[in-house]
């Protein structure tokens, strides 16, 4: 079985529309103090791309990495092996101030929390005129706050509301100015993280909308981190499912969730209310959190899988082609070395 | 009809503060039968966090019960006693709290604190209270290991259900939940509800459940109550609610979720947010956000209006109520 790459086909500039991919891209946090030899493994050897004008959510639980993949892409913190392209271009090359800022003007990131995302002392007005002086240099004042009022236009909030306080508005109405914020820049590339999970179900449908309209009207790409599948579903056009560091399934999101491959697809999957069928799934899960300090060679996933093979400790899986999908699944993949199940053939097919 | 076990006749809630009191529930009027399930839902800031403090007479200053009666098995708690609530909680009724990470005691290992309820409500042996935690760890599935974990060794999940574990030490009646779930994945939590539903049918208890997740109430509960601004907007059982909802706000509340199975749809969520209770909006407190506002609906408050088995507080159905009668 090859080791299928995300972006092969896609290397050598030959795609215009990619915006963004990386490569091997790990990040390890060593807990304690400098000798512990306690290596946490965030991130390990994960590949994505993303194109143009396109919605990619990546879906886990909270500790599988999936917060940290933004952040790598943000620079916040800087990967410990790996690289990050953006349109083709290393990001650690960046280091010129011209370089960074150009980088950020074009890449921009929302966070999860609307309510500790702003500085209370502010008005809400500040963020993004901010960004457009650093941003956008040949605007003029009266130009910024005609630009800052577009902004808040196409995110769907009043222009009279730039004059707020944070404290003055709504988490929905907060989330929104982190967006405009992010969009002030003219960014290709918006990272949000969770953006809806801290808001009202009643105000979600509204943030979800808008990102849609923003890949629709602006052209923006969007990189959507949740950990909830139907959200998902709604905006993404494809889907990555990440588990304890590693990439578990990736493809377009419908093949994914009408078909999931991978066991801890499926189980996510069972655990969206609103799906009746395998709650013996649940029922079985165990729930153990992920191994993730120094984890030994092997399927991260093994402990909880209901098909877990004797090679899935032995070999760590590498995601691999499975028609449109790509799966890291030895039993899904069927590649079962030595050990066959009469289970691997049934999950190949998936749910009936 | 049997004696219910739990009912609640106008409780109004008050917050107040020196400006303004803020009515946060406002004459809700409920019952909860002997092992019913039933689910509170509204978005945050509707009073269903208050409503279930109220009636647990857990409220702290500026909150304060102001009028009505909460009814548990013919006693009135409202009227209660600190020292006679206190010989009630844990052991007739519990409450589980949103996060198990702040309502664990971190300096206590989990044993211990299991001790301190068992002991509050009478001698026990120390083989006794051994015994007792062992068996209740081992109905939420945790490993008795644990009762020697302190809270931060443990997962979200765990400290979830171990709060469960010590609602459950006496066996109560009544166990009020506030979102146990909310902090949790979707794995954990689909688990967990997984495991309070098993529970509450096998041990017989009723539960209060108050969350902002629409869908876990329509795979769990048995009963619904949509609340908005404080009051009761609709109530009914489930599949009504899901089947046929009157009110427009939880029409709103069901087609805000997007689904991952069926056809995918368009969301349309609920424009505008809550209103501020200390200037509340006049006649309906829907209204200004409601897509089948009428003109009426600025004048006129409405009023419970019962349709069938359903109650629901719009003035749309207020003609059909009044043919039934």
């Amino acid at each position: 079985m090859s080791r299928v790459r995300d972006a092969d086909e896609t290397t050598n500039g030959a795609d215009e529309q990619l915006l963004l991919r990386t490569v091997d891209l790990t990040r390890h946090f060593r807990l304690g103090g400098m000798f512990s030899k306690q290596i946490l493994h965030a991130v390990d050897d994960f590949n994505i791309s993303i194109r143009e004008r396109e919605i990619v959510a990546l879906v886990g639980e909270s500790g599988s990495g999936k917060s940290t993949v933004a952040r790598l892409i943000d620079r916040l913190y800087p990967p410990t092996r790996g690289e990050i392209y953006y349109r083709n271009r290393s990001i650690r090359r960046l280091r010129s101030r011209k370089d960074l800022l150009a980088y950020r003007g074009e890449v921009a990131m929302v966070f999860q929390d609307p309510f500790s995302s702003f500085n209370p002392v502010f008005r809400v007005s500040h963020g993004v005129l901010r960004n457009l002086a650093l941003h956008r240099p040949e605007l003029g004042r009266d130009e910024r706050k005609r630009e800052a009022q577009r902004v808040f236009d196409s995110v769907g909030l009043n222009a009279k509301l730039l004059r707020r306080f944070p404290y003055e508005m709504s988490g929905g109405e907060r989330q929104r100015v982190g967006f405009a914020q992010a969009l002030a820049v003219r960014p290709k590339l918006i990272l949000a993280d969770e953006p809806v999970s801290m808001l009202d179900v009643s105000i979600r449908a509204g943030v979800l909308n808008m990102m849609a309209g923003l890949r629709d009207q602006e052209g923006v790409s969007l990189l959507y981190i949740t950990h909830d599948l139907a959200s998902a579903r709604y905006v993404a056009d494809r889907v990555i499912v990440m588990y304890a560091g590693h990439q578990v399934e990736a493809g377009p999101t419908e093949t994914v969730l009408s078909d999931p491959k991978h066991p801890y697809t499926q189980l996510l999957l069972s655990a969206v209310a609103g799906s009746r069928e395998k709650e013996e799934l649940i029922s079985a899960d165990t729930g153990e959190p992920p191994r993730v300090i120094n984890p030994s060679e092997g399927c991260r996933f093994r402990w909880r899988c209901p098909h877990a093979i004797e090679k899935c400790a032995q070999v760590t899986p590498r995601p691999s082609q499975v028609g449109s999908v790509q799966v890291a699944c030895h039993v899904a993949a069927g590649d079962l070395g030595d050990v066959a199940t009469p289970d691997g053939a049934s999950i190949t097919r998936g749910r009936s | 009809m049997a004696e219910s076990l739990l009912e609640v006749v106008d409780l109004t809630v008050k917050y107040l503060t020196d400006t303004a009191d803020v009515c946060a529930v406002d004459r809700v009027s409920l019952t909860v039968e002997p092992g019913e399930f039933l689910g509170i839902v509204g978005e945050s800031g509707c009073g269903k966090s208050t409503l279930l403090f109220g009636v647990a007479q857990l409220l702290s200053p500026p909150g304060e019960v102001t009028g009505g009666q909460v009814i548990f098995r013919g006693t009135d708690m409202v009227r209660l006693n600190r020292d006679e609530l206190r010989h009630m909680r844990w052991r007739d009724y519990s409450v589980v709290m949103q996060s198990a990470m702040n309502a664990l005691n971190p300096m206590k290992d989990i044993g211990a604190q299991f001790k301190d309820a068992l002991q509050a409500h009478g001698r026990l042996s120390a083989e006794e209270i051994r015994k007792r935690s062992k068996e209740v760890l081992a109905l939420v599935g945790i490993d008795a290991v644990h009762l020697g974990s302190y809270p931060h060794q443990l997962s979200g999940g765990m400290r979830q259900r171990a709060m469960i574990a010590m609602a459950l030490l006496f066996t109560p009646e009544l166990v009020m939940m506030d979102e146990p779930t909310s902090a949790l994945d979707v794995v954990a939590q689909r688990s967990l509800m997984t495991k309070i539903r098993e529970l509450q049918q096998s041990l017989g208890f009723a539960v209060i459940f108050v969350t902002h997740d629409m869908s876990v109430v329509s795979r769990y509960s048995d009963r619904v109550v949509v609340m908005y601004a404080g009051q009761i907007v609709e109530e009914a059982t489930t599949e009504r609610i899901f089947g046929k909802p009157l009110h427009p706000y939880t029409r709103g509340l069901i087609n805000a979720f997007p689904s991952v199975i069926g056809p995918r749809r368009e969301l349309l969520g609920i424009p505008g947010s809550p209103p501020d209770l200390a200037r509340p909006p006049s006649g309906c407190l829907f209204h200004p956000r409601c897509s089948d506002a009428m003109p009426e609906c600025v004048t006129h408050e409405p009023e419970l209006y019962r349709i069938g088995d359903t109650t629901v507080r719009c003035l749309l159905y207020a003609d059909q109520a009044r043919e039934a009668v």
